[in-house]
C-alpha cells in the first residue's frame, strides 16, 4: 500500500471502517514518520506514543463494534496551546516549560469522545504571539516545502506537521490570522471560525476578545469534518454562541452558481507580491468558471486593522498573562529576596522577547492617562471595521482576498524588525476584530515552489459558504501540488 | 506621542518586569517605532461610535450558582512551584 500519511482524513476513514487498515498500523506510520522526519521539521514539542498506541487500540475496538465516526482512529496533532490532562502544555514557553494541565480542553475532549488520536503537541510561536514560529522558547519550525523557511506562525507546528503528513490533520488557533497564514504557507487548509462557534474552555488564552480554535488539515472535507466535531455550545467557555451547528460537509459543492464573491478592493493593492496576486487572480477566474459572481466591494477602515490590532491584542495579553507570577504553576526564578522581586524575575526569566514586548504595549496602553487615547480609541476603530465587514456582506455572500503579502519568507529574514513582522499580518487580522469566520485553501505554488493560498471570509456563522466556495476551487485545481517527500 | 526610558522603566515596574540597560535602550526604541506607527489611528474620525469589546454582540451569559465538582487541592496544587502539605501555596513573607 502506498504512504497512508499522505491520506487526507475523509480517506483514511473509508479504510478503517472497510478494515483494510487499523488505527493502530496507521498510529505507527505516523510516529515512525515522526521519528525520520521531525527531527529536520521540527513541529512537535512533546509526542506522545504510549497514549497513541492506547487511543488507537481503543479505537480499533470501537471500529471493530460498527461504532465509528468521521475522526474514530485517525491520529491528529495538538498545538501546544491546548489544555489536554497530564499531557505536558508548554504555550513553546519557559515559563510553562514544565506545566501539565489537570484538566482537558473541550475541543480535546470532544475529539477523545469521538475516538480521535493524539500523537503529540505542536510548536508555535511563544503564546501565540509571532508570524513565523520563531518565537518558540525551544526551536523554530521548518516550512516542509522548503526548509530554509519558516511555516508562518503561530500555528507553524499545526500546519507544517499536517502538510509534512506527521499527522493526519491538527488542531491551531488564530488570533490575528495564526490559522490561515501558517495555512498558506504550507500548502494546507486552515479555517479561523466565528468568535464563539468553538468553545475555547482550556485554550491558554492570549487575546480573548480575539481567540479563537480551528483546524488544520489536508483538504477542504477534512476541515469540514474536523469542524463539524469541535464546534457547540460549551457552558464552560461563556462566550461560546448556542446555535445550531449546520451539517459542513453537506455544504460542499463545486456548483458556485447564485454565489456572490466579493473581491475587497483594499487587500489587492500595495505590498501585495506580484506572484500572489497572480496565483489569487487564476483562482478567482477558477470560481468564475465555476458559476460564481465576482463584484468589487469595500471595507474602507483596512488600513487601520493592525494599528487596532496591536493595541487591543497586547492589551489583553499583558491583562491575561499577569496570571504567569510563580505562585501558582509555572516556572519561579531562584534567588529573590521579596515577593516583588520573585515577580519581576520569574517573568523575566520565563518570558521571551516578544512576549515581554507585547505586555509593555498593552501595559502602557492600558495605564493611567493613556487608556482612552490608545485602548478606546482602537476599539472605536474596531467597531468601524466590523461595520465594514457587514456593509461588504450586503452586496457578497464571501469575499475572497489574499492571506499574507508574500509566501514564506527566510528563517530569520525578520526577527530584528518586530514591525515588519507586525506588517506581514495585514490581510488576516480583521476577521478577528470583526470575528467573521475565514478560511484559507491552497491556490498556487510560487516560482520557486513555495504554496500560496487564497482565504475565504463570509457572515458571522456562515462558514460553510467559506467551505463551499474553498471546495469547487480545490476540486478545479486537482492535485497541483504534492506533499513533499521525508 | 514620544515614550521616554524613564516611562518604559514605569511601565515594566508596573508589568512586573525587568530589563537590563541595554534592554532598556532597545525596548526604548522598538516601543516608539509600534507606537508612531499605531498612532495613525488618531488620523480616524470615530465622533460617538460605540468602541467595540467583543468580536460578536452578547448579553451578559449567566448561569445558576450551582455547587459542581471541582479540582481537588492535590490537582490545583500539582504544578505550584512551592507548596506545603498539599494545602498551600509557598509565597515569600509579604508582612
Amino acid at each position: 500500500m502506498s504512504d497512508l500519511t499522505q491520506y487526507p482524513i475523509h480517506k483514511l476513514q473509508k479504510l478503517l471502517s472497510a478494515k483494510e487498515i487499523t488505527s493502530v498500523e496507521l498510529t505507527r506510520a505516523y510516529l515512525e514518520k515522526i521519528d525520520r522526519a521531525d527531527p529536520k521539521i521540527k513541529a512537535y514539542i512533546t509526542v506522545t506514543p504510549d497514549e497513541a498506541l492506547k487511543q488507537a487500540e481503543k479505537a480499533d475496538k470501537r471500529i471493530q463494534a460498527g461504532e465509528a465516526g468521521p475522526l474514530t482512529g485517525i491520529p491528529l496533532g495538538i498545538k501546544d496551546n491546548m489544555c489536554l490532562k497530564g499531557v505536558r502544555t508548554t504555550c513553546a514557553s519557559k515559563i510553562l516549560e514544565n506545566f501539565v494541565p489537570p484538566y482537558t480542553a473541550t475541543v480535546l475532549q470532544k475529539l477523545e469522545e469521538q475516538g480521535a488520536i493524539f500523537l503529540g503537541k505542536l510548536n508555535l510561536d511563544e503564546f501565540a504571539m509571532g508570524s513565523s514560529t520563531e518565537n518558540s522558547a525551544f526551536f523554530p519550525t521548518h516550512n516542509p516545502y522548503n526548509l530554509d523557511h519558516i511555516p508562518g506562525g503561530s500555528s507553524g507546528g499545526s500546519a507544517a506537521a499536517t502538510a509534512a503528513c506527521l499527522c493526519a490533520g491538527s488542531l491551531g488557533s488564530d488570533t490575528g490570522g495564526s490559522i490561515r497564514q501558517p495555512a498558506s504557507h504550507c500548502g494546507v487548509v486552515g479555517m479561523k471560525p466565528t468568535y464563539g462557534r468553538v468553545s475555547r474552555f482550556g485554550l491558554v488564552a492570549f487575546a480573548s476578545s480575539l481567540d479563537q480554535i480551528g483546524p488544520i488539515t489536508k483538504d477542504v472535507t477534512d476541515c469540514a469534518i474536523m469542524l463539524q466535531a469541535i464546534s457547540g455550545y460549551d457552558n464552560r467557555d461563556s462566550t461560546s454562541v448556542d446555535m445550531e451547528v449546520p451539517d459542513y460537509q453537506a455544504s460542499l459543492s463545486t456548483d458556485l452558481s447564485g454565489m456572490t464573491i466579493g473581491l475587497p478592493k483594499e487587500y489587492f493593492g500595495k505590498g501585495l507580491s506580484e506572484e500572489v496576486e497572480k496565483g489569487i487572480q487564476n483562482a478567482i477566474g477558477i470560481l468564475e468558471q465555476q458559476g460564481a459572481k465576482i463584484v468589487e466591494v469595500s471595507v474602507p477602515h483596512t488600513q487601520y486593522a493592525i494599528a487596532c490590532y496591536y493595541i487591543i491584542a497586547p492589551a489583553e495579553a499583558s491583562s491575561n498573562l499577569a496570571r504567569y507570577d510563580g505562585v501558582k504553576y509555572g516556572f519561579r526564578a531562584k534567588d529573590y529576596s521579596n515577593l516583588l522581586e520573585m515577580y519581576k524575575k520569574t517573568r523575566s526569566e520565563g518570558f521571551g522577547p516578544e512576549v515581554k514586548r507585547r505586555i509593555m504595549i498593552g501595559t502602557y496602553c492600558l495605564s493611567s492617562g493613556y487608556y482612552d487615547a490608545y485602548y478606546k480609541k482602537a476599539s472605536q476603530v474596531r467597531t468601524l471595521i466590523t461595520n465594514d465587514f457587514k456593509d461588504a456582506f450586503k452586496k457578497c455572500d464571501v469575499m475572497a482576498t489574499p492571506v499574507a503579502p508574500t509566501p514564506a519568507f527566510k528563517i530569520g529574514e525578520k526577527t530584528d524588525d518586530p514591525l515588519q513582522m507586525y506588517l506581514s499580518d495585514i490581510f488576516t487580522i480583521s476577521t478577528n476584530l470583526a470575528g467573521v469566520p475565514g478560511l484559507s485553501v491552497p491556490c498556487a505554488l510560487s516560482s520557486s515552489g513555495l504554496p500560496i493560498g487564497i482565504q475565504f471570509m463570509a457572515p458571522h456563522f456562515k462558514e460553510e459558504r467559506t467551505l463551499k466556495a474553498a471546495y469547487a476551487l480545490e476540486q478545479a485545481l486537482g492535485n497541483f501540488k504534492e506533499w513533499p517527500q521525508f | 506621542m514620544k515614550i521616554t526610558r524613564a516611562e518604559v522603566e514605569h511601565v515594566a515596574d508596573l508589568a512586573r518586569l525587568h530589563f537590563t540597560e541595554d534592554e532598556l535602550d532597545g525596548f526604548t526604541t522598538q516601543l516608539n517605532e509600534i507606537l508612531s506607527y499605531v498612532a495613525q489611528l488618531e488620523g480616524v474620525d470615530t465622533g460617538d461610535i460605540e468602541p467595540s469589546t467583543h468580536a460578536i454582540h452578547m448579553a451578559n451569559a449567566f448561569r445558576e450558582d450551582e455547587v459542581k465538582p471541582s479540582l481537588s487541592p492535590k490537582e490545583a496544587l500539582a504544578n505550584a512551584p512551592e507548596k506545603e502539605d498539599e494545602a498551600f501555596f509557598v509565597v515569600p513573607k509579604i508582612i
